[in-house]
């Protein structure tokens, strides 16, 4: 009986969506704020990666936003899990292939993740997924070596001072007086390293709050030893 | 190929099927670990159902070229938004699942039928309530004692 | 041009439903997570197709690579982790009326 109201309930809410989406035209859209984005951005903020100049430029507010829900997520979530317990020697060491392969690729991550993080504003890329791979980068050597630790307070101290210079570019903006993370510095020739302003400055906090943030957030969930 | 399916077409059946399967798996599943795959599943369609509201059949990435004459682009607000959103995801999936990791700590299951029995138990217990009798049987202890009949001085008659 | 690009998109589709449907129903809770990723693979290549290199990256980033790593780790937690599967497959969907060792 339960399972054939929730099939109805599937069947409901597919007819509902697909009567409120067939009006869209798909393939077509109209586009009127993107359009007046593609028109403006070149000019007023200088980013050759126009996703990155309406991420941190046109919606910079959404991306503060942003970061204060992942970090509420990741604190909820250490705060939950409760103290770390002290792995009592039960977990397995690595094998051969974890152990040295990590050591062997965390210098590539590393790079990989600075690169894409550095270049955020000229190619694809940015903070975010730098961020991710710095974070990947970091934990991978702690599956291979159960016992080790990573440090906590270096990285919230990371984290929060990322978090911070955030902010207060923003704020330096509204001290000049322009609105609050209005892009600034004067913008060199677009496609260069050194371009679009303050730019890359906000994606290299974004990126490094985010690459400590989850670093720390996986090796809580990681640091027990498993329920049996 | 058949006309009339068109690339569009194929995206918005795959979104709008993969919403489905997210929230029937989230009513239907019996296990409490199923009911946050399948909300992954539903976010992974709805941000596909995003970025496909934003594509031009005929249009490049929304990158700029080093030449003068830039061709059309997608449009790239929306593109910022599924960006946002897909970070946002992952940190409410860490969250999720670290309140299972909880609920098994504390209730030693994570079967959705049994999670429920046993809140209900613990509800029920610190309330004072018992479980096993109705809410609008008398007090007292069983069995209960004889209510005793007004012999004397009875209102009149049966109403 | 485009009817490569057809192509590609209708397999990725039927990959990435059926996957979705398999997360539900297979037993083993390992092999669940795996399908799930699957479907994140399957929407960071859609993402691809769909001139969006910025999300694409985010999403295989993120989806196949994180969200993955998260789901396994809480696995291993929960007790949830095991490798070898039982012998018949047994719908996820319905609620189970025997007890087995599963929780």
């Amino acid at each position: 009986m339960r399972n054939l109201t929730g099939l109805l309930f599937a069947g409901g809410l597919g007819f509902m969506l697909l009567a409120i989406a067939s009006g869209i035209d798909f393939g077509n859209p109209p586009m009127r704020v993107g359009e007046a984005i593609q028109a403006a951005a070149p000019q007023e903020v200088g980013a050759a990666n126009i996703v990155t100049s309406v991420v941190l430029g046109y919606r910079g507010i959404d991306t503060l936003g942003e970061l204060a829900i992942l970090f509420a997520a990741a604190s909820a979530a250490g705060l939950v899990l409760g103290r770390r317990h002290t792995t009592n020697g039960t977990q397995t060491k690595g094998g051969f292939v974890l152990f040295h392969g990590g050591a062997l690729v965390f210098p590539f991550l590393l790079t990989i993740g600075f690169y894409i993080i550095f270049h955020g504003h000229l190619t694809p890329g940015g903070g975010f997924q730098g961020g991710v791979i710095l974070a990947a980068a970091f934990f991978l050597p702690l599956l291979a070596r159960p016992g080790a630790r990573l440090h906590h307070s270096v990285l919230s101290i990371i984290e929060a001072f990322a978090g911070a210079c955030f902010i207060l570019i923003g704020l330096a903006a509204l001290a000049e007086g322009q609105a609050f993370l209005q892009p600034m510095l004067n913008q060199d020739t677009l496609g260069a390293l050194i371009s679009a302003g303050t730019l890359p400055l906000l994606y290299i906090a974004v990126g490094l709050k985010v690459g400590a943030e989850l670093a720390s957030l996986l090796s809580h969930l990681a640091q027990t030893e498993s329920e049996q | 190929m058949i006309p009339g399916v068109t690339l569009e077409l194929i995206l918005y059946v795959t979104a709008l099927g993969l919403v489905i399967i997210g929230l029937a798996g989230v009513v239907l599943s019996s296990h409490l670990f199923r009911m946050v795959l399948a909300l992954v599943i539903a976010e992974a369609g709805a941000n596909l159902m995003l970025v496909l509201s934003g594509y031009r059949w005929d249009a490049v990435a929304p990158i700029l070229l080093q030449r003068a004459e830039q061709p059309a682009m997608v449009d790239p607000v929306p593109q910022a938004m599924v960006l946002t959103a897909i970070v946002i995801g992952v940190g409410i999936q860490a969250l999720a699942v670290s309140l299972l990791i909880r609920i098994r700590q504390r209730y030693t299951t994570l079967k959705r039928r049994e999670v429920a029995e046993k809140m209900d138990a613990e509800i029920a217990a610190s309330a004072g309530i018992r479980r096993d009798i109705s809410q609008d049987a008398p007090l007292g202890e069983r069995p209960l004692k004889p209510v005793p009949i007004h012999t004397a001085q009875s209102p009149g008659g049966d109403a | 041009m485009s009817d490569i690009e057809l192509w590609i998109a209708l397999i990725l589709a039927l990959m990435m439903l059926s996957s979705a449907v398999l997360t539900l129903l297979v037993k083993n809770h390992l092999a669940a997570v795996a399908a799930a990723s699957v479907v994140s693979l399957g929407l960071a290549l859609l993402f691809a197709l769909m001139r969006a290199p910025d999300v694409a990256m985010t999403e295989a980033a993120v989806g196949a690579g994180l969200s993955s790593l998260i789901l396994a780790l809480a696995l291993r937690r929960l007790g949830l982790w095991q490798i070898e599967g039982d012998t018949k497959k047994r719908n996820m969907l319905k609620v189970s009326t025997k007890g087995d060792g599963d929780a």
